[in-house]
């Protein structure tokens, strides 16, 4: 995946001063942020204060809700994908997403799987379709669990196993860039944990963004953390260095529980 | 003192709860009552069809005996039946029938052979030269006054007769295959559906391949593509004010749109076909539009992530999914269009056709407009052809339907 010699230092994905606004309101304040391509970011916030909204701006999934506005510019390895040009379509192949409700289609999970790489044309035969399903599979830690019953409609998992299929799914059209929203928020402790194993071990290989509540979960799983508050972003950096030594006040109380 | 309770073990806590208690029974039983209330009507409405409907698959036949052998009757070889008939007639069959009848029935019970008995015979001899080598007992219907009286009513002076011929065995109900495959007559022994039945099936046809794709693919376009402006709520409210626009309505915008287009199709199933679509479309939109809505937003998200485009999503998963209720709403528009009557009346679907439609253009009839034109007729025998017809009807009913809910539970899927 990370092949060319700058990637080790160019952030792959950049936004500079990027609001977006419902209508009237403004959501997400002029955020400016660099998202590494070798390490977990986590966007971590009271609930309301945007973050989620920012984070599908960057796959442009705002775009369906009518009234969503963006400004600033988002670059994707140095591209705007906002700009006239982007195709839609190809910049969501690129910058896949997870959801915070496990949303697996009502198709066996091998459909589930194969269904990205089908509409691409990733995949010239059935033989190599089987292929992708099984490698997203068993990198989602789910093709053990799985494996023999291939045709069994994919909501009749568990939740947790939903949502590895669905993580499974979006690594099926092999992006670039992974964004997830309180992947976890759905599900009990153990699913959680396997998650957030998976999550790791997708490390370096996609850039990850997880958007989530729990601030043990972004100190367990991210290497950056940005923390936003009332659509602003208040303090992003190393996740080491947020949660031990914030440098705003308000860092430090959410950080602590005083608010949130 | 008395120790104090805690609220909820109080006697009046207790009292109210027995109430909720009884209003809770009170509403099952009201429930219950109004589902046995229906149970009722429904088996009363079915059990007063059958009943009478029975009757009409049956017609009062007289058994007359043709010797052949006395009279000299060839079909030549290598005749079509229409030219095997003539040749027959002009042999004198319809005479050698008459006789024949009068022999066996009597001079009384010869005439009530209907004018028409001997093709019955020409047919049958058409079919089979063999039998004009002996003697043959031919079926056949009993005219309809002898019908009547055989039924009890009629006139006074032929139930003599008609007691006489069933007590030898001459006269009898027999049931009426020919019912399904004959057309409209005005002699009720000769009466028979099939005509009205092909009409419906033409026009529901029509009716389907118009109304379905127009309104799913309005129904899509206005949650998956429209802008939300005032237009769009112009439109959506025209569209609810159609789904209640009187059918007869529909029937005039057909006659002064349609058949001044197509001048020469009046009573064609494909004019009343388009009629009846223009009506069952704002049932299919609006059942549509709410199916679609129905559709979780996660899937449309999950697919668009994924990196579907619009169109895809939408045949790949909106569609798929809201299928089911979509195929609901083409239930219910359905079978309104094939119940309906007064817009088929505008058209000209209420003509006399005696011969079935060979085509979407050809004059037809159907089922209910069949129903309601015999329910008028003036003939005794035509009371119980009319609850057949309704078995029919109905009958077509439950089958359209039946394929429909038999397709939407083959795509009815769980999330």
């Amino acid at each position: 995946m990370v092949t060319e010699e700058t990637s080790a230092s160019a952030p792959k994905m950049c936004t500079r001063d990027v609001s977006v606004f419902y209508g009237e309101k403004k959501a997400v304040d002029t955020v400016s942020i660099d998202i590494p391509r070798e390490f977990v970011t986590a966007f971590i916030g009271p609930s309301g204060c945007g973050k989620s909204t920012f984070l599908r701006a960057l796959n442009r999934m705002n775009d369906t809700i009518a009234s969503a506005r963006v400004e600033g510019t988002i670059e994707l390895d140095g591209e705007d994908i906002y700009r006239s040009k982007m195709d839609v379509v190809q910049l969501r192949a690129r910058v896949g997403m997870v959801f915070q409700k496990p949303n697996p289609f009502p198709k066996s999970i091998f459909e589930n799987i194969a269904y990205g790489p089908r509409i691409h044309g990733l995949a010239a035969n059935k033989a190599e379709l089987e292929t992708i399903v099984e490698k997203s599979l068993r990198r989602a830690g789910l093709w053990d669990e799985v494996k023999d019953r291939l045709n069994d409609s994919g909501t009749a998992l568990s939740g947790g196993q939903q949502q590895r299929l669905c993580i499974a799914r979006a690594i099926a059209v092999q992006p670039e860039v992974i964004l997830m929203d309180e992947p976890c928020s759905a599900l009990d402790p153990i699913a959680t944990a396997k998650i957030e194993e998976l999550i790791d071990e997708l490390r370096g290989r996609y850039a990850i963004v997880i958007v989530t509540h729990s601030m043990q979960q972004a100190a367990r799983v991210s290497q950056r953390t940005a923390f936003f508050h009332l659509g602003r972003m208040v303090e992003y950096g190393h996740t080491s260095d947020i949660f031990t030594n914030p440098r705003e006040e308000r860092t430090k109380d959410y950080i602590t529980g005083r608010y949130g | 003192m008395s120790e104090t309770l805690a609220p909820t073990r109080t006697p009046a806590f207790e009292a109210r709860l027995r109430k909720r208690y009884a209003a809770e029974r009170r509403f099952k039983l009201a429930g219950l009552g109004a589902i046995l209330f229906s149970v009722a009507v429904l088996v009363f409405l079915l059990g007063t069809m059958l009943i009478n409907g029975a009757g009409g698959f049956q017609r009062a036949t007289l058994k007359v005996p043709v010797d052949f052998t006395t009279v000299a009757l060839t079909v030549p070889q290598g005749l079509d039946q229409a030219a095997a008939m003539r040749t027959l007639e002009s042999q004198g069959l319809p005479e050698v029938v008459s006789f024949a009848a009068e022999q066996a029935l009597g001079a009384d019970g010869g005439a009530q052979i209907g004018a028409d008995g001997w093709r019955i015979v020409a047919e049958q001899l058409a079919a089979n030269p063999e039998l004009l080598r002996g003697r043959h007992e031919f079926v056949l219907p009993a005219s309809e006054d002898l019908a009547s009286a055989f039924s009890g009513d009629g006139q006074a002076e032929l139930q003599p007769l008609a007691r006489r011929l069933a007590a030898e065995g001459k006269l009898s109900n027999d049931f009426d295959p020919g019912f399904l495959t004959r057309s409209d007559a005005t002699d009720p022994q000769q009466v028979g559906i099939w005509g009205a039945l092909k009409g419906s099936m033409l026009t529901m046809l029509v009716t389907l391949s118009l109304a379905f794709p127009i309104g799913v693919l309005a129904a899509l376009y206005l949650e998956e593509y429209a802008p939300k402006n005032r237009w769009t709520d112009v439109i959506e409210v025209s569209i609810n004010n159609l789904a209640a626009v009187p059918s007869i309505i529909f029937g005039l915008l057909g006659l002064a749109v349609f058949l001044w287009m197509f001048p020469n199709m009046r009573s064609a199933p494909l004019i009343g076909g388009m009629t009846l679509a223009l009506m069952t479309m704002p049932v299919i939109v609006i059942a549509g539009r709410n199916a679609i809505k129905a559709v979780p937003p996660s899937i449309r998200d999950g697919a668009m992530a994924l990196g579907a485009s619009p169109i895809q999503v939408v045949f790949h998963h909106v569609l798929p999914l809201a299928l089911p209720g979509i195929l609901t709403g083409t239930i219910i528009g359905m079978a309104r269009a094939l119940g309906e009557t007064a817009p088929l009346l505008m058209i000209g679907m209420r003509a006399f056709v005696a011969t079935p439609p060979d085509g979407f253009t050809d004059p037809a009839t159907v089922l209910p407009v069949q129903i309601f034109l015999w329910s008028d007729e003036i003939d005794r025998g035509f009371v119980e052809r009319t609850s057949a017809a309704i078995i029919v009807l109905l009958l077509f009913l439950l089958l359209m339907n039946g394929v429909a809910i038999y397709l939407r539970n083959r795509f009815e899927k769980k999330w």
